[in-house]
């Protein structure tokens, strides 16, 4: 067995994270490896297109059910899904009570030393939204996932966000030796996507890992609960998460020390691209616009 | 012959700098605020003390320096500990984990009357004892089957607090809408008290934040039966900021009455949900406790037009000045009989004074306490012939020290938020003849050869206030100062007569 291979997945909420992950790690399967998912989002759908399924049983409610997470068993939370690949739910309380973080924290803990790990390649964290506290930066703390891979768009927040889960992978790199593996841009079809998607990579000083086109069979199969592997393995959307799965593969261990930068050089980036007006040209265009209405 | 300790304001300037000496430097700026020596000031003196003194560029109601040992608590224990606590039939949750509940168990020695566990609660232990899936998952369901429980066991409850601890505010239970909820329910005063420990620098935020919930939960919460059936009269008086220690509020209340007084709440020793509910129908709020309760007078003065005045009933010659002014805010028959009430206990204090002023006199003493205390049991001291050396309070705010300069001399130590550390050194350099402190600060001071006595619990001792507490005072500072222990403690085989042998 080799090194067992330790990944995250981030981003902004509703980028497609769970999606992204879960075909890339289909297609991961396929190449041979043996993978388990940590899902770290308290709705619990990081796994819902392995299992063709939402998992019902997470960490958390059965250990509320039990009494405490110490009277449970590893079997007892780890799924089999898709060509046997592993899930597990770390799952968390209704939006608006409870600390989910710290059940982030508990349910990790409980996976690690109940010996979940055994017997893997790879472990996949899927991290809810944003890095709203310390529970959900845990899989980026210290001994947890060596690579982050920050999926995003050519939309400002995702870039926004991206720039700040850059922030917190640096806060704990020289701590911890978390890295950066790379970005993943999730086609919007916004305007000059992947250049702006190449710009912010090149800033923060890692890899565009891969460019994944916009595609409705996504859609048609996460409907079905499948990935498009499953759904469709000869489309050509099936083809791109193989090239995914291969390039973040092949990227082991090559993660780096992110650079993030400040909002304002956010901005000019996104002024340089023509994406955003100056204040200068908005107000010459106001005044236009004014004039026009008088005339 | 050299001095071999501290005396005088130009000692106690050096001194302070000497202790300083062993901080870092950030810390050593910071702690120097906190520590002076009360100088001249051209103001009038005391009307009562004759006294007037200048310590109020001291700096206070700040965060401790980190890494000090500083002996203040937290706001849990000021609302928990202080205020709520010594209500005796409301039951009081230690909402959250089971450390705070059960390490507060017991409260501080507010006595009071009733039957413990059938209708009066304050010194039993309730906690919600949170679990790691109460913190994930939220804590509410639990405290709602928690007062459930509550309300079947002890069917003579009259309320339930809900004091939260630290990880409350953290995952963001919903404690307010659980006690509307119970209310409902049960028909029974819920409050939900916000006083995670966390929050501000010290105790003091806690008595804050209580006073605040009193006022939104118990007194605007609506006519009570309690309130409503209260007739009125000219004479009603609440006693706030008592907590009863040793029995403090009865011996003042005692004198209150005799004067012809009416006594309808006293906040919160041997307290009631009803005394508290009916205190706004009162006439005149005489605060004791300043510093924990004067949120809730300001309060009741603007809602209500309730006048409040400080008084203190440490020794005989406040207690005196107290009552006559107390007796002033009423009519001529009130200040007759506050005269009668002095008269009275004349010979009390005459006996008292007899017997221990010449034990005492010219004794020097420290204080380092909470509240009022630093400032307020000066006076006692002072009849006793007793001079204090230094004092300093654990959370005092601006208007404390104000204060202070009615109550001790030009040239006094003064130290906010003392840290372990500097208090030892001020005792060891300056060697006064009592210190008058925590359980904490007892042993170390009694092992450095001093006489101790716990000027929060009283040393399980009390009442100290009023007449009949100066009396049991004036034995216990005597007990203390004079104890023959004092005299064994070199070994035998260090005394010089005993080794020549």
């Amino acid at each position: 067995m080799s090194q067992l291979r330790q990944i995250a997945f981030y981003g902004k909420g509703g980028i497609g994270k769970s999606t992204t992950s879960q075909n890339t790690l289909a297609a991961l399967v396929e190449m041979g490896q043996k993978i388990l998912i940590v899902g770290c989002d308290p709705k619990a759908d990081s796994t819902r297109l392995i299992l063709n399924t939402k998992l019902q049983d997470t960490v958390l409610h059965l250990a509320a059910e039990a009494g405490s997470v110490e009277d449970l068993e590893v079997e007892d939370v780890v799924k089999i899904g898709y060509k046997g690949i592993k899930c597990t739910e770390a799952g968390g309380p209704e939006p608006g009570v409870g600390c989910a973080g710290r059940g982030v924290i508990t349910a990790i803990n409980f996976l690690e030393e109940n010996g979940a790990y055994d017997d893997v390649d790879y472990v996949s964290y899927d991290v809810l939204g944003d890095v709203v506290c310390g529970g959900f930066a845990m899989p980026i703390r210290e001994n947890k996932a060596q690579e982050i891979y920050i999926v995003m768009s050519g939309e400002m927040m995702a870039l926004y966000a991206a720039n700040n889960i850059a922030k917190g992978i640096l806060k704990y790199a020289n701590s911890g030796g978390v890295r950066l593996g790379g970005l993943i841009c999730n086609e919007r079809k916004t305007d000059r996507e992947l250049e702006l998607a190449e710009a912010l990579a090149a800033k923060l000083g890692c890899k565009m890992i891969h460019f994944v086109p916009r595609n409705n069979v996504v859609q048609h199969a996460e409907l079905r609960r499948e990935t498009v592997i499953q759904y469709d393995p000869t489309c050509q959307q099936a083809q791109e998460y193989r090239e995914l799965a291969r390039k973040i593969h092949e990227n082991s261990g090559k993660g780096v020390i992110p650079t993030p930068i400040t909002m304002e050089e956010l901005e000019q980036m996104l002024l340089d691209f023509g994406i955003m007006q100056s204040e200068e040209d908005r107000e010459k265009q106001i005044a236009e616009m004014e004039a026009k209405m008088k005339a | 012959m050299a001095k071999d300790h501290v005396s005088g304001p130009e000692d106690l300037e050096n001194l302070i700098k000497e202790v300083l000496e062993a901080y870092p430097a950030k810390a050593q700026k910071k702690r120097a605020k906190h520590l002076s020596v009360t100088t001249a000031t051209d103001e009038e003196p005391d009307a009562v003390t004759g006294i007037a003194s200048k310590c109020d560029s001291t700096k206070s109601n700040i965060k401790s320096v980190p890494g000090v040992m500083t002996i203040r608590g937290c706001a849990y224990a000021g609302s928990k500990g202080v205020v709520w606590g010594p209500i005796k039939d409301m039951v009081h949750i230690s909402h959250g984990p089971v450390g705070c509940g059960q390490y507060s168990w017991s409260q501080r020695r507010n006595l009071y009357t009733g039957t413990t566990g059938v209708d009066s609660f304050v010194t039993m232990q309730f906690t919600t004892d949170f679990q790691e899936k109460d913190i994930v998952f939220g804590g509410d369901k639990k405290l709602e089957k928690t007062i459930d429980e509550i309300n079947e066991l002890f069917p003579l409850a009259n309320g339930v607090t809900i004091q939260s601890e630290c990880p409350i505010g953290l995952i963001g239970d919903d404690i307010e809408a659980v006690s509307k909820k119970k209310n409902k329910d049960i028909g029974k005063t819920i409050v939900p008290v916000r006083c995670e420990g966390f929050r501000g620098v010290s105790q003091s935020l806690g008595h804050h934040i209580a006073n605040d919930a009193i006022r939104d939960w118990v007194i605007e919460a609506g006519e009570s039966e309690a309130k409503k059936s209260y007739e009125p009269g000219p004479y009603d008086v609440n006693i706030i900021g008592d907590y009863n220690i040793g029995g403090d509020a009865w011996a003042s209340r005692m004198l209150l009455e005799e004067m012809g007084l009416n006594v309808v709440g006293c906040w919160s020793g041997d307290a009631t949900l009803a005394e508290m509910e009916r205190a706004p129908k009162a006439r005149l709020n005489l605060i004791h406790c300043y510093r924990s309760m004067n949120y809730i007078c300001r309060y009741m003065e603007e809602k209500y037009s309730i006048g409040w005045m400080e008084y203190n009933f440490f020794g005989p010659t406040q207690i005196a000045a107290s009552l006559r002014a107390i007796a002033a805010k009423f009519d001529a028959s009130i200040q007759e009989k506050a005269e009668a009430v002095i008269a009275k206990y004349q010979p009390l204090v005459d006996a008292v004074l007899a017997k221990y002023k010449p034990r005492l006199e010219g004794k020097s003493v420290m204080l380092y306490v909470g509240g009022l205390r630093p400032r307020h049991v000066v006076t006692a001291y002072d009849d006793l012939g007793m001079v204090i050396a230094g004092t300093g309070y654990e959370f005092a705010h601006n208007d404390d020290y104000k204060r202070t300069g009615h109550y001790v001399k030009e040239g006094t130590l003064i130290y906010d938020d003392v840290t372990g550390y500097e208090l030892e050194k001020f005792i060891e350099k300056i060697r006064p003849d009592l210190v008058g402190s925590g359980i904490k600060e007892k042993y170390p001071v009694q092992k450095m050869g001093i006489p101790f006595r716990q000027m929060h619990s009283w040393d399980y001792s009390g009442p100290y206030h009023g007449y009949d507490g100066f009396a049991i005072f004036a034995r216990d500072m005597d007990m203390a100062v004079n104890n023959p222990v004092w005299g064994l403690f070199n070994a035998p085989w260090d005394t010089p007569a005993v080794a020549a042998e």
